[in-house]
């Protein structure tokens, strides 16, 4: 498998501190790669620089061969590197379908102004992203709630929402911030079924995430990192096998990673 | 509401406004009804550009900017080049359009309180400028802009010289209500086309909205020139209509009034900075002969409004629905 992502000597220093230090590693297309760390080890940095939403101070993100860091966050989606972001960053005041429907922005044919004149380009773009929205709605089981507003979803189809959004720009690679946090063992249980069947979508999914046995249960390989370095990278029974990685997470109980 | 309900409360509207109005006006003799609600229709434009930048979730305290720059823009066209009135509308829209880039630019990527200074300071900047730059006439202003001339198509006169009218009045009072209708019907079909979608989403969240692919800083300029436009196309007739324009014509005062419009109206929907407005200018000059105790009641009614009303006027009527 070729690789689809590739990140080198990634680093990201604000003012004195060194939040991610020379972080390389390979996103191979077409897998599940999850990021983990302790808490503060620089996850959440790592995740903003892949996905453009922040500038390394070193190295490069690379996405098909050409250089995404740096460029806007909407220039890097429009490539096809989208991100998700945690639960509560949604359309509140949109309904569930309209939050989807506006989502479709990049696959549009007409312009803003065919848009405001209602052409016929625009009415056919209109219908084809309300059946996609459809589409994706009934894939994330969402379809009962098409007609909510966003803000009264329960967390767990908050989340899902947060995935439709994603979906619907029609990403390449899809990353996810957390998936995971806060859901109980059966939400997580689905929510794992759910990103496989992403990746079935053919879709190459990167994750950030603290829960260590959706993690294991659900990489094809896994990147640690531990203040701000990548310590290990490997299978989920290779990290699990790692001496760097459980010195990293020492202090911790052993089933934290999943043994 | 279905498609037919829309078109019979057009028709009603339009009915209102360019047949009722002035047949009650008639009735009554209370011409001086004429300026107040040309005043209204103006005012009302300049709001619904404010409205915009709601829209995109931005509190715009700088409209009275764009009207000052519109109405002295359409003064020193008639005046000093004399074009036509009917064509400075447009072209002191534009100006405001470009304005508006330039200083959109860097103030655009402020938030909440941050931009609603800023837009303040802008209202006296452009007053200040006003009085200084050799153009406008410094404090004096601009005096005796001539009435509107004809517009003829092929020889037929569509609309008559203002001068040779007896009532020049109802003329402008035509021309303001027909901008307000085609201003506000424009603003309609923007906020319910997919463009309405993506400056929502903007308002809703930034970042969300650039992570699926949005132009953020395109999209908030767009916005922001709309908004300009509506305040130069207002400001240009209101200098025509009292054919004079000084410094003190658009002030901070104003600024903040095109924004008290909007909330009172609400700012969930279109066409709430136009009854703001009625409300607000109806309500101003009705509390006049309170005397000293005006602002004070004005100001206490408008703090007990937003308590109970949150979300403007007419939400009145979406409670009464779903109730």
């Amino acid at each position: 498998m070729s690789s689809i992502l590739e990140v080198r000597g990634l680093t990201k220093k604000f003012g004195g501190l060194t939040a991610v230090n020379d972080v390389t590693f390979d996103v191979r297309e077409k897998e599940i790669l999850s990021v983990i760390g302790p808490n503060g080890a620089g996850k959440s940095t790592l995740f903003k620089l892949i996905s453009s939403f922040l500038t390394p101070t070193e190295g490069e993100v690379r996405y098909k061969g050409e250089r995404i860091s740096g460029l806007a966050p909407h220039i890097a989606a429009r490539k096809g590197v989208v991100r998700t972001f945690q639960e509560t960053t949604i359309f509140r005041n949109m309904t569930v379908r309209d939050n989807i429907i506006v989502a479709h922005h990049l696959r549009s044919k007409a312009s803003l102004a065919g848009f405001f004149l209602g052409t016929a380009v625009a009415r056919a773009d209109e219908r084809a992203f309300g059946e996609s929205a459809d589409e994706i709605l009934s894939f994330l089981n969402l379809s009962d709630l098409s007609g909510e507003k966003a803000k009264n979803l329960p967390h767990g189809h908050l989340r899902a929402l947060g995935i439709g959004i994603g979906l619907a720009t029609d990403p390449a690679v899809l990353l996810l911030d957390e998936p995971f946090a806060g859901m109980n063992h059966d939400e997580t249980g689905k929510a794992v079924a759910m990103v496989r069947r992403l990746r079935e979508r053919g879709l190459t999914v990167l994750l950030v995430e603290h829960d260590m046995p959706a993690v294991m249960k659900i990489s094809d390989r896994i990147v640690v990192i531990n203040f701000g370095q990548k310590i290990a990278e490997g299978t989920p029974a290779e990290i699990q096998a790692n001496e760097r990685v459980i010195e990293a997470y020492l202090g911790a109980e052993d089933e934290s990673i999943g043994m | 509401m279905t498609d037919n309900r829309k078109l019979i409360g057009l028709a009603v509207f339009l009915l209102a406004v360019f047949v009722v109005v002035p047949w009650l006006i008639a009735v009554t003799g209370r011409k001086d009804f004429y300026y107040t609600l040309t005043s209204v229709a103006l005012l009302s434009i300049a709001s619904a550009g404010v409205w915009m930048t709601f829209y995109i979730g931005r509190i715009n305290m700088g409209q009275g900017a764009f009207a000052l720059m519109g109405a002295y823009v359409a003064a020193i066209l008639i005046t000093q080049y004399g074009v036509s009135f009917w064509w400075t509308i447009p072209l002191s829209g534009l100006f405001c359009v470009l304005a508006s880039l330039v200083i959109g630019l860097p103030i655009l990527r402020l938030r909440g309180v941050y931009f609603a200074m800023v837009s303040l300071v802008l209202t006296e900047v452009t007053r200040l400028l006003s009085l200084a730059l050799p153009i406008t006439g410094g404090a004096k202003g601009i005096t005796n802009i001539p009435l509107p001339g004809a517009i003829s198509l092929f020889g037929i006169t569509l609309v008559p010289d203002f001068a040779t009218l007896e009532n020049p009045r109802i003329a402008f009072y035509y021309v303001a209500v027909t901008l307000m209708v085609l201003a506000f019907a424009a603003m309609y079909r923007l906020v319910n086309s997919r463009i309405g979608h993506i400056c929502m989403s903007l308002q809703q969240n930034e970042e969300l909205a650039s992570s699926i692919g949005v132009n953020i800083v395109h999209l908030r300029l767009i916005a922001f020139g709309i908004s300009s436009f509506l305040g130069g196309v207002s400001g240009s007739v209101f200098a025509v209509v009292t054919q004079s324009v000084y410094p003190s014509s658009f002030t901070v005062t104003d600024s903040v009034n095109f924004m008290l419009n909007c909330f009172l109206g609400g700012l969930a929907y279109v066409f709430g900075p136009m009854l703001g407005t009625l409300t607000l200018y109806f309500g101003w000059n009705l509390l006049f002969e309170t005397g000293e105790f005006q602002l004070l009641i004005y100001s206490t009614a408008m703090i007990v409004l937003m308590l109970i009303l949150p979300n403007g006027l007419l939400s009145l009527g979406e409670n009464r629905r779903k109730g």
